[in-house]
């Protein structure tokens, strides 16, 4: 990750990691090489954040996007995915200037997922950690992380306490 | 995917849905152990702990292997696996985002540099 070279102009992307902090917690973190205050302008101006928020090869069309950035403000996002329109909203309770955006995601059922985005800059380049808390462990595995079905839940419960012996082997 | 994992879930979920195969399962987690120990401890015939058995290797819980006469079980990889697969998924998801972010950074990175010489001249 420390490469010195000058990355300007060349295509080479940076590594994206991902890690389960808990069984509520979910991290991604990645380099931009740009200085904070141009990160956090993409992901504070919606005609910016709807760019790059929902993948192109996702098959997903964003079809409004609304952010009014300030703390108790509201953001709303609509796709359409085939026939079926899905929404992502919530509100932002920490704004903090080329530093830091908490908001919550209210869409799920089982309560709200806190999402903690800090940038932090060196260099000229921004590491951003995107902190996911989840209410529950089970929001976590069947959320809107598109993630674990919930099938395997039984599963995890049962496993987490032979856990220690499979990993040996 | 979701079709993949569907048949492949219920199959771990059929597996689970028997509080014998649980106990299976939890039992290999201390250990290997061969079917006719696991028939004894679960005060079971040979022939029906065969059956359970045959149902978490389906569900690829277990794997067996039989040395001479003995055949061995012990815990499937699969669950590690799928945890890992699922992590991978998450990761693309957010490594697309990301490569997209960059494009707009870089955008606004060149258009402050153009601004930045215009306010010069």
């Amino acid at each position: 990750m420390d490469e010195k070279r000058e990355s300007e102009g060349t295509p080479t992307k940076n590594r994206t990691e991902v890690e389960r902090k808990s069984e509520r917690e979910l991290v991604v973190t990645r380099t931009v090489d740009a200085p904070a205050r141009l990160v956090f302008e993409a992901w504070t101006k919606a005609d910016l954040f709807r760019r790059w928020w929902v993948p192109k090869s996702y098959g997903l069309t964003l079809l409004s996007c609304e952010m009014d950035v300030r703390v108790g403000g509201q953001y709303r996002l609509v796709f359409r995915h085939q026939d079926s329109t899905m929404e992502f909203f919530g509100t932002y309770l920490e704004v903090t200037p080329h530093s830091r955006l908490v908001w919550t995601n209210e869409e799920g059922d089982s309560g709200k997922t806190i999402t903690t985005v800090t940038f932090e800059e060196n260099a000229g380049k921004t590491l951003l950690v995107v902190h996911d808390l989840y209410p529950s462990k089970e929001a976590l595995d069947s959320g809107s992380t598109g993630a674990l079905p919930e099938a395997l839940d039984q599963l995890d419960e049962l496993l987490a306490s032979l856990g220690s012996s499979t990993e040996t082997k | 995917m979701v079709q993949y994992f569907d048949s492949h879930f219920a199959a771990s979920f059929g597996a689970l849905s028997d509080p014998t195969r649980r106990g299976v399962l939890e039992q290999l987690g201390r250990g290997d152990a061969s079917i006719t120990a696991l028939a004894e401890r679960f005060h079971m015939t040979l022939t029906g702990m065969k059956k359970h058995v045959g149902v978490l290797e389906q569900a690829g819980l277990v794997t067996t292997k039989k040395v001479g006469r003995v055949r061995t079980c012990r815990l499937g990889r699969r669950r590690l696996e799928e945890e890992a697969a699922w992590i991978e998924r998450y990761r693309q998801l957010w490594s697309a985002r990301f490569d997209e972010l960059d494009n707009v950074v870089e955008e606004l990175t060149r258009k402050e540099r153009a601004d930045g010489r215009k306010k010069r001249k």
